[in-house]
């Protein structure tokens, strides 16, 4: 089964990431089929496993401050501030759909 | 020739007794470090503090005060470890010009060791492939493509530029480190391990490449790929070093809640001579399709090897073993998609013009910052976690990676102590020949050996075992039960000293400084 240009165009919203051209949407393609193989595992009455460490308790530390203030480091490797704010372009715009963006999947 | 001892028995004491200062040991490694500039090893060479650390090295030494066998010690670093006013790149433009304002934890422990920090190190792009092939810095040349031994048995052509093209890879992703400790630039390196990157590379430049336990060795610093199966990786050039390494960085970090908190007591090794209660498994599904004939029979004469010596040598099932590969595929690009989420140009790295919106923002800066294997492992990744194939892919994925971890549990349960299995199917091929295909067949080709032991968090090494035919290394791994790092590493030893590898007989030839490794360059932040 081929992967629908409609999920294509969803995986691209989601990802925020391009296919590119076609042997991006080849890739996924091949990903899928190769994955598919999982199916021929009995997996009846398995639980899923997160973590290989999933016996043990996981490390909390005390809700303590023990370190901060590092607000001029931090903002350093920011291309774009103002004051001790990261800026970003307005958000609450969707990403244009599929026909009013560019991308590869437009042809398809 | 210092360059050549190992670590513990040798370098340190040679430190300690003046005859040679860390200075002159660091000034040397540079120069070699010049002089082999055309492998790209190296994406940052941190000349100025290098220099610096050697300094405080020499004085800690003049007062008869060195804080330990690492003081003064050259290392290298691979570029997906955040290093503190040093770039941090992991060969991407996604965080090329990325000043790390901090030191990972495994980097802080080897500085305040004293440890000399030359550089970072060249990977594939984001430590995604397995022949550091794919980075933005180009690809890593192994050494071992200027060696003698490889030389000598290479087909002679007629034309002198075929033999620059004849250069073989050195496996991935951890390729820059391996090539570096591989051409004697350093005693130790970093890198990681998530699918076998940092025993692959290994195998193929003929250096010890160990894999810890999960959870032994703090992540906090490194840049993540798969956070469930990651693990920083140390390369170095004799197994008794890797114990020196894994020493000093060994340990819970309270920065990094999955290292766990049961005390680490760093151990030296001893010297095996009686090998009759061991008992060594092999796995027979890792005579796996593609299996050289050589490798095969290389595996076949070590079994003998330990056999012959008083082991116990007994064939053992993993049969989940060629869902291996399928299932960390799964899972490694779910994880990857989570985890390369955090890219969106605001806080760090690169950072797209455009200025629509902040999704459009984030969609350009991530367009332009990854490369195809990056985002391809993104979509895939973001394909098996959508809402109905979240139980048919990963969840299912989850499923098989129990019954995979179970599988070593029984085995180790019945008896065996360690399994012994090849690394690679091949030696090293040439880079011609290795990008015909792409970065994810060879992936799931390559990482078939070595990925099952971060599947269930197991620790495992590689360890040069003898020439190809080709004149290239091969090595063979070893895979030991969890947390039983000291016992893993005795064996290991005990096969080193039997197979006797033999050292890599560079030649150094002066070469036409052509542009292609111009990028190379002194990082000098105060």
């Amino acid at each position: 089964q081929k992967v629908s240009v409609e999920v294509l165009d969803h995986l691209e919203h989601l990802a925020l990431v391009d296919f590119r051209d076609s042997e991006g949407v080849e890739r996924l393609q091949k990903a899928i089929d190769f994955a598919d193989q999982l199916h021929e595992v009995n997996t009846d009455g398995v639980e899923p496993m997160d973590s290989v460490l999933e016996d043990r308790c996981l490390y909390l530390r005390e809700d303590d401050v023990t370190e901060g203030n590092c607000t001029k480091e931090l903002l350093e490797n920011a291309r774009e501030k103002v004051e001790e704010y990261f800026v970003a372009p307005p958000g609450n715009i969707p990403l244009p759909k599929l026909e009013e963006r560019e991308t590869f999947l437009q042809g398809s | 020739a210092a360059l050549k001892d190992g670590l513990r028995s040798q370098v340190a004491a040679a430190l300690k007794e003046g005859r040679v200062t860390p200075t002159e040991l660091c000034q040397r490694c540079l120069a070699l470090i010049k002089s082999t500039k055309f492998l790209n090893a190296y994406i940052t060479v941190a000349e100025e503090t290098a220099l610096k650390q050697a300094e405080e090295s020499e004085e800690r030494h003049k007062r008869g005060q060195p804080l330990g066998v690492l003081d003064g010690i050259p290392v290298a670093v691979k570029d997906n470890f955040n290093t503190a006013g040093i770039e941090t790149t992991c060969a991407s433009n996604m965080l090329r010009g990325y000043i790390s304002p901090y030191n990972a934890t495994v980097v802080q422990k080897l500085l305040d060791q004293g440890a000399v920090l030359l550089g970072k190190t060249n990977l594939d792009e984001f430590a995604m492939g397995s022949g550091s092939t794919d980075g933005v810095f180009g690809p890593v040349r192994n050494p071992w493509s200027y060696s003698r031994q490889y030389k000598e048995k290479s087909v002679p052509k007629s034309h002198s530029e075929d033999k620059e093209s004849n250069w073989v890879i050195t496996g991935g992703s951890s390729g820059g480190s391996a090539a570096a400790v591989s051409s004697f630039t350093c005693f130790a390196a970093l890198g990681s391990d998530t699918g076998g990157s940092t025993r692959n590379p290994a195998a193929h430049c003929g250096v010890v490449g160990l894999k810890p336990t999960y959870g032994l060795i703090s992540r906090h610093g490194l840049i993540p790929l798969v956070n469930s199966m990651d693990v920083p990786g140390i390369l170095t050039r004799c197994v008794d070093d890797a114990a020196v390494v894994l020493g000093s960085l060994a340990g819970h970090d309270p920065k990094d809640s999955t290292t766990i908190q049961e005390h680490f007591k760093p151990f030296e090794l001893p010297n095996l001579t009686d090998v009759s209660k061991l008992s060594i498994g092999i796995p027979k599904e890792y005579h796996a399709p593609g299996l050289s004939s050589e490798i095969l029979a290389l595996w076949s004469k070590a079994a003998d090897l330990f056999q012959n010596a008083g082991a116990k040598v007994v064939e053992v099932s993993l049969p989940h073993t060629r869902y291996s590969i399928v299932c960390y595929h799964v899972l490694c690009t779910a994880e990857v998609a989570s985890n390369m989420a955090r890219f969106d140009g605001l806080e760090y790295g690169h950072r797209s013009d455009m200025k629509e919106s902040t999704e459009s923002m984030y969609a350009a800066t991530r367009r332009e910052g990854f490369n195809d294997v990056v985002r391809g492992r993104i979509l895939s990744g973001n394909y098996f976690l959508l809402k109905q194939n979240y139980e048919k892919y990963f969840v299912k994925a989850q499923k098989v990676r129990r019954l995979i971890a179970d599988d070593f549990v029984k085995v180790f349960r019945s008896g065996v102590d360690i399994l012994l299995t090849p690394t690679t199917l091949s030696d090293a091929v040439p880079y011609m020949e290795f990008i015909q295909e792409d970065n994810r067949t060879r992936s799931a080709q390559d990482d078939v050996l070595t990925q099952a032991a971060n599947m269930a968090g197991l620790p495992a090494i590689n360890v040069p075992t003898a020439l190809s035919e080709r004149g290239l290394p091969v090595g063979l791994q070893f895979i030991g039960r969890s947390f039983q790092e000291k016992q893993l590493l005795t064996v290991a030893k005990w096969f080193e000293k039997q197979v006797q590898f033999p050292m890599i007989q560079l030649e150094v030839v002066k070469r036409h400084d052509n542009g292609v490794f111009q990028h190379q360059k002194s990082a000098s932040f105060s």
